[in-house]
C-alpha cells in the first residue's frame, strides 16, 4: 500500500441539542478544544483541518465553513471544507486520512458541526431544496417523501413489516440512555413506534432522528506522531466512498447498491472478506430506522432483506456477537448531520479504546466500522477502524 | 490523563422551544430575499413541451439499450450524448408509494396525499418518474398497482410536471 498509516489519537464532542445557545463557533471550539485536550495536544501541533458540515442554508450563512475556522482551530492553517450531505460526517474522516496518508500532513484536526435549528421555522424548508426544482418541487414534495418511497420500496420487496423495523428504533433509542450527550434516547416499545404519529406511511413519528445542533472532532496523526501522541492510537484500515446516479427514480430503491460500492472499497484496503467475522462492532447511519437494516445490507452483514433477523435475535444488542450502533446512533442520541456521521466514528475510537464507559461493548472489539449516507439517498461513506 | 468521560464534560446549553419566541434568549431574524427562476434546460426543455402536447418523452440508448425517463442529453452509464426521443405510454406500475400527512413545513394535513414513483410503460424496467396518485385511499395504494396519467385539459397546460395532475388506477 502506497499510503503512511494513519490512526484517530483523540476525539471530542458536545451535547446533542434539539437547540442550542451556543453558536456553531461555539460549538465547534467546544467539540475541538475537548479533542485537543483528550491527547494532550495544542494548535500549534496541528498542520491541517477538515471542516464538516451540511448546507449554509440551515445556518444561514453563506460561507459557513470560512465562518467556522475561529472555533475549529482553523485559523490560518490550510484547510479545506467538504460536503457529501449526510454522508459528510464520514467523509471528513476520509479527507483527513488522505491528507496524513499521503505524507502532506502529520496531524490533522477533523471537525464536524451542524446548527439545524436555527432555520425556522423547522429546517424542513432548506432540506426541502434537495429535490429536482423542475420535475419535483412542483409536486409539494417534502423530505420525509424520499424515506417513506425507500422504505416502503424495502418492505415490500423483501416482505419486511413496520414492526421489525420498530425493533431498531427501540434498540438505538435503549442504547442512547448510555451516552452523556443524547437529547433523544428512551425506554421504548416496538408497540409505541407503531402506535407514534404516522408521517408519511410507512414512516412514523418514533421511526425518526430529530434534528439537532452539535459538533464532533477528532484529532488524526500519522504512525510515527500517533505513537508518540498516544499508546492507544486507533488506525485507519479501511476507507471507501461511492455515489450513485441523482436519477433516483432509475434506481431500485430496496438496496444500496453504492453503500455496497463504498464497503467494498474499504474491504479491500483493510483486508477484510467476511465483515461478519472481521468486524466486531458497527456504526451505520440511523436516521430512520430502516435504514440501519438497509445499510447493514450495503455493507455485507446480513444477505439481502435478512438484516431484521440481527436486530430480532439479539445479535445487534450491545452484549451480542455485533453490537450495531452502540452509541444510540442518531435515534438514539440526535441527528446535527455531518457531527452525527463523525459521531458514529468517535464511537468506534472509544469503544476499541475501551473508553465509552456505560456503552462499552464486552469482550475487547478489535474492529469497528462507521458508515454515514445522504443526499438524495446516493452517498455512501465508511471507514473501518482497528487496535 | 484520564479518559474518563463524565457528562460534565460534555458541553452544550439546551434551549427550549420557547425561549427565542418569548424573548428569554435574545435573537435576530432576517428573510432572506432570495427567489430564482430556473430555466428547464435543453432535455427537460423538451419533456415539458411534450407534457404541454399530452406526451410523455423518454430518451434511448443505443450503447446500453436502455430507455430513460426523465430524459437527459447524456447517458450517465455511457457517458454518450442521447438523442434518440422516445414516446412513452402514459401508463405504469407503481414502484413505491406513500401516504403522506405531513406537509413541507412539518405541519399536518387533513387528507393525506400519495406520492410514487412510477414506472413508466416503454421505459426500461424500474424506470420512473416521481408523481402523485389520486382517485386512491390509503387501503388501496400498492406496490404493483397499476395506473394511467389523468391529463389537465390542453388549453390548461403550462409545460410543467403538474401538466398530469396525478396517475389514478387503470
Ligand atoms: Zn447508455
Amino acid at each position: 500500500m502506497p499510503f503512511r498509516r494513519v490512526a484517530v489519537v483523540g476525539a471530542g464532542m458536545t451535547r446533542f441539542m434539539r437547540r442550542a445557545l451556543e453558536t456553531p463557533k461555539e460549538l465547534a471550539f467546544y467539540a475541538t478544544r475537548m479533542a485537543l485536550d483528550s491527547c494532550e495536544l495544542t494548535l500549534k501541533d496541528i498542520d491541517g483541518v477538515i471542516l464538516g458540515s451540511a448546507p449554509d442554508a440551515f445556518d444561514g450563512v453563506h460561507r459557513k465553513g470560512e465562518y467556522l475556522i475561529d472555533g475549529a482551530g482553523a485559523f490560518r492553517k490550510p484547510v479545506m471544507r467538504g460536503y457529501v450531505g449526510g454522508g459528510t460526517g464520514v467523509w471528513a474522516v476520509i479527507q483527513g486520512w488522505y491528507h496524513v496518508a499521503s505524507g502532506l500532513f502529520d496531524t490533522v484536526l477533523v471537525v464536524c458541526e451542524e446548527k439545524m435549528s436555527s432555520c425556522y421555522p423547522h429546517p424542513q424548508g432548506a432540506f426541502n431544496a434537495i429535490f429536482d426544482h423542475t420535475l419535483e418541487r412542483p409536486l409539494g414534495t417534502n423530505l420525509l417523501w424520499i424515506f417513506a418511497l425507500e422504505m416502503h420500496r424495502y418492505m415490500a420487496t423483501y416482505g419486511i413489516t413496520e414492526r421489525d423495523i420498530a425493533l431498531v428504533s427501540v434498540k438505538n433509542k435503549r442504547n442512547g440512555l448510555d451516552h452523556p450527550c443524547s437529547h433523544v434516547a428512551g425506554n421504548i416499545t416496538v408497540d409505541d413506534v407503531l402506535q407514534s404519529e404516522v408521517m408519511a406511511w410507512p414512516v412514523k413519528r418514533l421511526d425518526v432522528s430529530p434534528t439537532s445542533d452539535g459538533a464532533v472532532a477528532l484529532v488524526m496523526a500519522c504512525e510515527e506522531k500517533a505513537r508518540r501522541i498516544t499508546h492507544k492510537p486507533v488506525w485507519v484500515e479501511g476507507i471507501g466512498w461511492c455515489l450513485d446516479t441523482s436519477y433516483w427514480t432509475n434506481r431500485d430503491l430496496a438496496y444500496p447498491v453504492y453503500v455496497e460500492k463504498a464497503a467494498r472499497m474499504a474491504y479491500k484496503m483493510a483486508g477484510i472478506v467476511d465483515p461478519r467475522k472481521q468486524i466486531d462492532i458497527v456504526e451505520p447511519y440511523d436516521p430512520f430506522d430502516y435504514k440501519e437494516l438497509h445499510h447493514l445490507e450495503g455493507l455485507g452483514f446480513a444477505r439481502r432483506g435478512e438484516a431484521p433477523d440481527l436486530i430480532a435475535s439479539g445479535v445487534a444488542n450491545r452484549d451480542g456477537d455485533l453490537p450495531v450502533t452502540p452509541s444510540g446512533g442518531l435515534l438514539g442520541v440526535g441527528n446535527p448531520i455531518a457531527a452525527a456521521g463523525l459521531m458514529k466514528v468517535a464511537e468506534i475510537f472509544w469503544q476499541l479504546r475501551g473508553e465509552a464507559g456505560k456503552r462499552q461493548v464486552p469482550g475487547k472489539p478489535r474492529r469497528g466500522l462507521a458508515q454515514a449516507w445522504g443526499d438524495l439517498m446516493q452517498v455512501g461513506t465508511v471507514v473501518v477502524l482497528g487496535i | 490523563m484520564p479518559l474518563r468521560w463524565t457528562v460534565n464534560e460534555f458541553r452544550g446549553t439546551p434551549l427550549r422551544e420557547s425561549d427565542i419566541p418569548e424573548g428569554r434568549v435574545l435573537s435576530v431574524r432576517w428573510d432572506p430575499n432570495a427567489r430564482y427562476a430556473w430555466d428547464a434546460g435543453i432535455a427537460i426543455g423538451r419533456f415539458l413541451q411534450g407534457l404541454k402536447e399530452g406526451r410523455i418523452l423518454g430518451v434511448h440508448c443505443p450503447s446500453c439499450r436502455r430507455t430513460v425517463v426523465p430524459p437527459r442529453i447524456v447517458c450517465e452509464n455511457c457517458f454518450r450524448p442521447l438523442t434518440q426521443w422516445v414516446p412513452l405510454q402514459d401508463t405504469g406500475t407503481v414502484q413505491t408509494v406513500s401516504v403522506c400527512y405531513v406537509n413541507w413545513d412539518a405541519s399536518r394535513r387533513r387528507e393525506p396525499e400519495f406520492p410514487a414513483v412510477i414506472a413508466l410503460d416503454g421505459a426500461s424496467p424500474g424506470c420512473g418518474i416521481l408523481h402523485i396518485l389520486g382517485e386512491v385511499t390509503p387501503q388501496t395504494v400498492r406496490v404493483g398497482l397499476r395506473v394511467r396519467a389523468l391529463w389537465k385539459p390542453p388549453q390548461e397546460r403550462t409545460g410543467a410536471i403538474t401538466d398530469i395532475c396525478y396517475f389514478r388506477p387503470l
